[in-house]
């Protein structure tokens, strides 16, 4: 697109991408981008007999390093709405707290509990609005007036509705095991084994996913957040003597003691209104 | 190389898809795959390409699932303030000429291939095709997505006008099975919606009602193990 006259126009909002060819073209000519938090991930949903189910893996990667061994990846959205994120941290928390945010202003401005379809597309709306770039690919579960509910959202901002859904890269490996056991009308137990056993597949087979399995079971009673539900990659070796460091192991070149309380001063002033 | 770099969670979303909109005496019969991909990942096997813009018009979807959902979206917003404002029903010109500013105003934007179709009085059936560039064309019968490439010999040998509810229902289940067969993009499930004067009615066809061609193997059950 050829810009030959224009006007400069203010930005009313939104990406900016002014800056993406310059970086494109810093990354050709050799310079590094700095790496992403990412939540490589295996995050799953499925809607059964009362509800939803909602699961989880809690590894958190920087490149290949492990930089949290056990996150939290369902992120709450309304009492009754919860939501799974895999993609970029930062992308995956802001959105859903922001989208929190709205929902309960919406519900003071209403009047009625939140509904599902509601923070759905206040989602898709924020994410194309990006157009892909706030990497976010979220599993939407909750439990509303209407009934159960269960989306996926892609970070371009399109959505899909259906009765099982996985996201991130162990998302191949969860969804072989729902596509081979799900059915209708599931009783909690075998809901929540089946979900385990989709992000156990991840954990053990996806690189980019591991550690523990966080489950999340919302009905229209309520809620039941199930953090660490299984644990299964315990730290099986602990060294009998501890981890201690014992004084000696580093050199101290000086020392100096100051006493905190000379530095505050305690000023008698006006106090603030209490009415 | 980034172990962690997959191509199904950086893709986007499209639907390769094979949609099909036809005419026949007393209304219209829309028709699409159900396959939705992110790269060469089938993300949702089972989606519905075909939406309602009003309670007489409804869309297929083709190309990039957000930019389509999101036009969808806003034209059903648009045409739900107009019919209020009307008082009576929207006519399928005035649905698709929405679609079409949409699409031709944003066309920088925008990577979406639709069909649009339904009933009016005064138009009877009417099928309208709204390509990637936002060209508004009225036409007998209307093919999109990448599944059509394999339909215009078929369509040009088997289409005929003024066919009955029957023979129009028949020929797109034909047509989007066989473009099926041929391209990747697409696979799943048949859904039609036929609308006329009377209403709109949903079907659906699943993999193992529908037509085999030439050296397809009839699908068989496959046993569930249960661990």
């Amino acid at each position: 697109m050829t810009k030959s006259s224009v006007i400069q126009v203010p930005p009313k909002g939104g990406f900016s991408f002014d800056l993406s060819r310059r970086n494109a073209m810093l990354q050709q000519q050799g310079a590094k981008l700095p790496k992403y938090r990412k939540t490589g991930t295996t995050i799953v949903g499925l809607v059964y007999k009362d509800g939803v189910i909602l699961g989880a893996d809690t590894r958190a990667t920087e490149g290949e390093i492990v930089c949290d061994k056990n996150c939290e990846k369902i992120h709450y959205l309304a009492p009754n709405i919860y939501c799974c994120g895999a993609g970029t941290a930062a992308d995956t928390e802001n959105v859903t707290d922001m989208v929190s945010s709205q929902l309960a202003l919406h519900r003071y401005a209403t009047g009625r509990d939140s509904r599902v379809v509601t923070a759905l597309t206040m989602i898709k709306t924020h994410l194309f609005r990006y157009q892909g770039h706030v990497s976010a690919a979220l599993v939407l579960g909750g439990v509303d007036v209407t009934g159960p509910h269960l989306h996926a959202i892609y970070p371009h901002g399109s959505t899909d509705t259906l009765p099982f859904a996985t996201m991130g890269s162990g998302s191949l490996a969860a969804m072989s095991v729902f596509e081979s056991r799900y059915k209708e009308n599931l009783t909690r137990e075998e809901g929540m084994e089946i979900v385990s056993a989709a992000i156990c597949a991840g954990i053990f087979n996806d690189l980019g996913s591991g550690s523990n399995v966080d489950l999340c079971i919302i009905t229209k009673e309520g809620k039941e957040y199930l953090r660490n539900y299984q644990q299964p990659n315990p730290r099986s070796y602990t060294r009998s003597k501890g981890y201690d460091f014992m004084n000696g192991y580093t050199a101290v070149l000086s020392t100096q003691i100051r006493q905190l309380r000379q530095h505050v001063q305690v000023l008698e002033g006006d106090r603030m209104d209490e009415e | 190389m980034e172990p962690m770099a997959c191509q199904w969670t950086d893709a986007p979303h499209s639907m390769g898809t094979t949609i099909m909109a036809v005419e026949y005496n007393g209304g219209v019969i829309l028709g699409a795959d159900s396959r939705t991909t992110t790269g060469v990942y089938v993300a949702n096997r089972a989606s519905d390409k075909i939406t309602e813009l009003t309670d007489n018009v409804y869309l297929c979807r083709s190309g990039s699932a957000a930019d389509s959902q999101v036009v969808s979206d806003y034209v059903r917003y648009f045409l739900n303030q107009h019919t209020i404002l009307l008082g009576r029903l929207a006519t399928v010109k005035t649905a698709s000429t929405l679609v079409k500013e949409l699409s031709y105003q944003n066309k920088s934007f925008l990577e979406t291939g639709l069909i649009v179709a339904g009933w009016d009085k005064y138009e009877g059936g009417s099928v309208y095709g709204i390509p990637l560039g936002g060209t508004l064309l009225r036409l007998p019968f209307a093919t999109g997505g990448s599944g059509s490439s394999y339909l215009y010999g078929f369509l040009d040998q088997a289409w005929k006008s003024n066919m009955t509810q029957e023979e129009a229902e028949a020929l797109v289940v034909k047509s989007i099975s066989l473009a099926i067969a041929r391209d990747g993009a697409s696979g799943g499930v048949v859904r039609t919606v036929t609308i006329n004067e009377e209403g709109v009615q949903r079907k659906f066809y699943a993999g193992d009602k529908l037509p085999l061609f030439h050296e397809e193997i009839a699908p068989r059950p496959t046993p569930i193990h249960a661990n």
